[in-house]
């Protein structure tokens, strides 16, 4: 296959893709030369801005009127093994990319007086996680894609173990041995596909009608590596200690883009590559879903804890994400699409909100916190909004996902639809639970002082992201349409 | 100027010698380092030559002088690690070094060797001079003198089964040049005795890679010798061991099928019991030996390939296991103040009391684990390649599945200096030469994680 078929080459006057991945890197690298902490600081804020104009000069210039990869950037690396630096985006990725520059700057100014001891290193670390995470939606090589799909475990375990609570040790050691667990045998996937195809490059990968017990094989081996990360049920056990432990920079970033890389992976190689085998396994996977939907919502009403309540809720929200992947329907792989980003929005400000209250009382539990409504009134509006945008109250941005994954779970299958319903319901309980508690559990709160400018500033774009994505979800819809149309088609043609 | 890189590493070792009947001993460092530097220049020099003397026993081509650059180099980073913290008496210093540099010349010579005797006496010259620096360590204790005698008996053994193996093998080809050998002994693969022959041939090598069933001599040698002859022990007989190795199976292609079974059962436990056993260590450097034993066993995937892509990852293996063993030895050399053996706690918080060698600790053993962007991924991907375009997929299982377990230890390490607090926060003051050596070696570490294809060319013309 020649590569114009299934790739537009950048046609501005700089490899923007480049840019945008290596931007924060060279931040970190000019941050690493530095000692005032004021500067660093700063520094970091201002490298992750950068990248997210960039990101908008990016979208910008993507053209959502065809379904091919494009912007694409291509330099051969290791001729040897066919190996090559290959760059592109599509409908998939240009949201979690923006998704993700647009985070690092707000990570950046939550962590302003949060983080008390080595702000260097946390921010070298945050930067360089975002280069990896944007590599890892840019790659288009599946030799580069691991690279950056491991190289971001290295900074995610030292923002964990390094600047993590009281069981960090635990957390970043059993997140670092599951991920990797994963990630071995997608690479022993990579390199089947490698000798199969004889090259790494993934466009070429897709669609090539492999023999059924070759994609079965295959399929198992990228869904283990998938499925921890975003984590299903019953792989999901990493993630509340991780999301626990890790400072809150660590939790949004987990929660609301490393999550994301499980989804993506499912969207992007497991249906392309290999369609009959996950046709073969979807019941499978749907069961999976709905278990973890309501498994999920169900632990979530026991807890005490704000950290660990919410990163329970995002097993149940990935759940409706994988829901809608593989009801291998067209309105599925929207909503699913949409509720990637949703959940990104929503649960990033959760977290980020779970962080302010704890920067004030030292605690995460939510009896310590409860009943801050008449002293932070402004927090518990943001809280408030946020809470009932988790349980996809209409108007919300997780509404819109949500109703797109039931439609296309109905045409499917009524009984999984029916239970995605029921864990909808459990979802609403258990974030009005917390809502309650928060607001007006208690009567004898002292005094918090109230959010400051800094975190409201950091708060409103998500806010703006919540009610555009609920009110209007058209522009985002139509940016993503043709990608999943042609792979919906694709589908459809292989399938039937 | 065929044997250059050999003659000047007998000249570094003479110089030496002629030194320890010398007063003031200690001032051999600084000029044993820069005959090193020489040696490693004048080999680099020497690449290109071709040709072969004493009748087809001693070859030099493009494959031997790659792997005596890399020995060379490796030789000058450990000459060069010797720094100020004395873990050798002064007095015996001139001794030690040219014992180093004796055990490189054999290692050298092994290299080059394609005939059975010259092959035994290049593996004793370098086997012996290791076995006098072994004990050499500053305040004498049992440990040290038990890891002597243990290498002493463990290699002498090896040797002797060895030579015995060789002696059937000459028995059947009538021949001690490799070139005869190898068509012969290949009518005698599907009987015991060819078998017999070829394994009992293949234990030096073995005993020299700690591969298992002949890996048991590691943790103890490891622990005992000082920091400087681990370094040394660990990383450079390994490269001459796989060099010759590699020269055996090319000449052996296409490889007979009971080899390649025994070789990669040896792999597929030597992986295993080297990580599982490493779990439980306390002791970095014992740690290190099992992952050594472990490391012996991926290197292997590439050398039962049997194609030259899998040699020539092999080769890219044991040049980036070189790299990424001197920076984790650097941070043990360049931690223990008096030439102590370091332990896993003892790194505790050493991020706070140097940065700079926690990073490349993390890097050392990010590496060691394979995990991206370091050279330990680039060549742990090749070897798992080119095993499985052979069609051994059960092997590159195993040796997917080692991975998640070896990260469990090798991750304790870069927790250790991260997240744990230590009692003493009194900071490691580096010279700018050490600093210098740290940034290189996590240079090379990287660099040949990020562009690899240099180097795995270089192997692959080489072959």
């Amino acid at each position: 296959m020649s590569m114009e078929q299934y790739i537009l080459m950048n046609h501005l006057d700089f490899p923007i893709l480049s840019t945008t991945i290596f931007l924060p890197l060279i931040g970190a690298i000019i941050i690493m030369f530095m000692s005032n902490e004021k500067a660093i600081k700063t520094t970091a804020f201002f490298a992750g801005i950068i990248t997210f104009a960039l990101s908008l000069y990016l979208f910008s210039n993507f053209r959502s009127d065809t379904h091919l990869f494009q912007l694409g950037e291509h330099i051969p690396w290791i001729p040897a093994y066919n190996v090559n630096y290959l760059l592109g985006i599509d409908g998939i990725t240009i949201f979690l990319i923006l998704l993700t520059t647009i985070l690092t700057p707000i990570c950046v100014l939550c962590s302003w007086t949060a983080i008390k001891e080595r702000m260097k290193e946390f921010v070298i670390c945050l930067l360089v996680m975002e280069t990896a995470m944007i590599g890892v939606f840019c790659a288009l090589d599946f030799i580069l894609f691991y690279i950056f799909w491991e190289a971001m475990l290295i900074p995610m375990y030292l923002l964990i173990a390094i600047w993590g609570g009281p069981r960090k040790d635990y957390a970043s050691i059993k997140f670092f041995i599951y991920t990797l667990f994963g990630s071995v045998f997608l690479l022993v996937a990579i390199i089947a596909l490698y000798l199969t195809n004889g090259t790494f490059n993934i466009p070429e990968a897709m669609f090539k009608g492999y023999s059924f017990t070759f994609q079965i094989w295959v399929f198992l081996a990228f869904a283990i590596a998938f499925a921890i990360k975003v984590p299903m049920f019953p792989f999901h056990t990493w993630l509340p200690a991780a999301h626990t432990e890790a400072p809150t920079a660590g939790s949004v970033f987990l929660a609301s883009v490393l999550l994301k890389m499980g989804t993506y992976g499912f969207m992007r190689f497991c249906l392309p590559i290999t369609p009959n085998a996950s046709a073969y396994f979807a019941p499978l996977m749907i069961t999976l879903s709905v278990i973890g939907i309501i498994y999920g919502g169900l632990v979530c009403l026991s807890q005490t804890d704000m950290k660990k309540l919410i990163a329970y809720s995002s097993v149940a929200h990935m759940g409706f994400v994988t829901l809608g992947i593989f009801s291998f329907t067209l309105f599925g792989f929207h909503g699913a699409l949409l509720q990637m980003l949703n959940h990104g929005v929503t649960t990033g400000a959760l977290f980020l909100c779970v962080g302010i209250i704890y920067e004030r009382t030292h605690t995460r539990e939510i009896m310590d916190n409860a009943g801050i409504g008449k002293i932070m009134p402004i927090y518990a509006g943001f809280f408030g909004f946020f809470s009932i945008s988790a349980f996809a109250f209409p108007g919300t941005n997780n509404f819109v996902g949500e109703i797109y994954v039931l439609i296309g779970t109905f045409a499917h299958m009524k009984l999984a639809g029916f239970l995605a319903v029921v864990g909808a319901i459990i979802a609403a309980a258990y974030m009005l639970r917390l809502l309650k508690q928060i607001v007006w559990g208690r009567e004898d709160q002292e005094l918090i002082k109230d959010m400051n400018t800094r975190e409201i500033v950091y708060l409103i774009p998500l806010v703006l992201f919540v009610l555009w994505i609920g009110l209007f979800p058209k522009p985002y819809v139509g940016v993503m349409e043709k990608t999943l149309t042609h792979l919906f088609n694709q589908l459809q043609t292989i399938l039937h | 100027m065929l044997l250059l890189p050999e003659l000047s590493i007998f000249f570094y070792a003479v110089i030496c010698l002629f030194f320890s009947i010398s007063r003031k001993k200690s001032g051999i460092t600084p000029l044993a380092m820069l005959m090193s530097l020489a040696v490693f220049i004048l080999t680099v020099v020497s690449f290109g030559s071709n040709g072969e003397i004493f009748s087809g026993a001693y070859k030099i081509d493009q494959f031997s002088q790659t792997f005596k650059i890399i020995i060379s180099f490796g030789l000058c980073i450990v000459v060069l690690m010797i720094g100020k913290n004395k873990e050798i008496d002064d007095e015996y210093l001139p001794e030690y070094f040219m014992f180093l540099g004796l055990s490189t010349l054999g290692l050298m010579m092994l290299i080059s060797s394609a005939e059975l005797i010259s092959i035994v006496i290049s593996l004793e010259i370098s086997s012996y001079s290791l076995y006098a620096i072994v004990p050499l360590r500053k305040s004498q204790t049992r440990i040290q003198l038990e890891a002597s005698f243990k290498y002493l008996f463990f290699g002498a053994i090896s040797s002797g089964i060895m030579i015995f193996g060789m002696s059937y093998i000459y028995g059947i080809a009538h021949s001690t040049f490799l070139v005869d050998i190898i068509p012969a002994l290949v009518q005698f693969l599907d009987k015991p005795i060819g078998i017999l022959a070829i394994v009992l041939t293949l234990t030096g090598f073995f005993f020299k890679l700690s591969l298992f069933p002949f890996h048991f001599w590691a943790p103890d040698i490891y622990e005992g010798a000082s920091n400087n002859t681990t370094t040394f022990i660990a990383t450079i007989p390994k490269i001459a061991a796989a060099a010759l190795l590699i020269r055996i199976s090319t000449l052996a292609l296409p490889g007979p099928v009971q080899l390649v079974n025994i070789m990669m059962v040896l792999a597929a436990f030597s992986m295993t019991i080297g990580n599982l056993v490493g779990l439980v260590q306390k002791d970095i450097k014992r740690l290190l030996a099992y992952s050594g034993i472990a490391h012996a066993g991926y290197l292997m995937l590439g050398i039962l390939s049997m194609n030259k892509e899998g040699f020539a990852s092999s080769m890219f293996y044991i040049t980036i296991y070189l790299f990424m063993n001197l920076a984790c030895f650097y941070v043990i050399v360049l931690i223990s103040k008096k030439g102590e053996n370091v332990k896993i706690e003892d790194l505790a918080g050493l991020s706070k009391r140097s940065p700079l060698l926690a990073l490349l600790m993390a890097v050392g053993a990010f590496s060691l684990a394979g995990i991206p962007p370091t050279g330990g991924f680039a060549g742990k991907l090749f070897l798992l390649t080119s095993a499985f375009r052979s069609g051994h997929l059960v092997i590159v299982i195993i040796g997917a599945v080692n991975t998640v377990i070896s990260i469990f230890y090798y991750l304790n390490l870069v927790r250790m200096s991260y997240s744990k607090e230590s009692e003493s926060n009194e900071p490691i003051n580096l010279s700018v030469s050490e600093k210098v050596m740290c940034y290189i070696i996590m240079l090379i570490v990287l660099y040949m994680g990020i562009l690899p294809y240099g180097l795995l060319n270089l192997f692959k013309i080489a072959l």
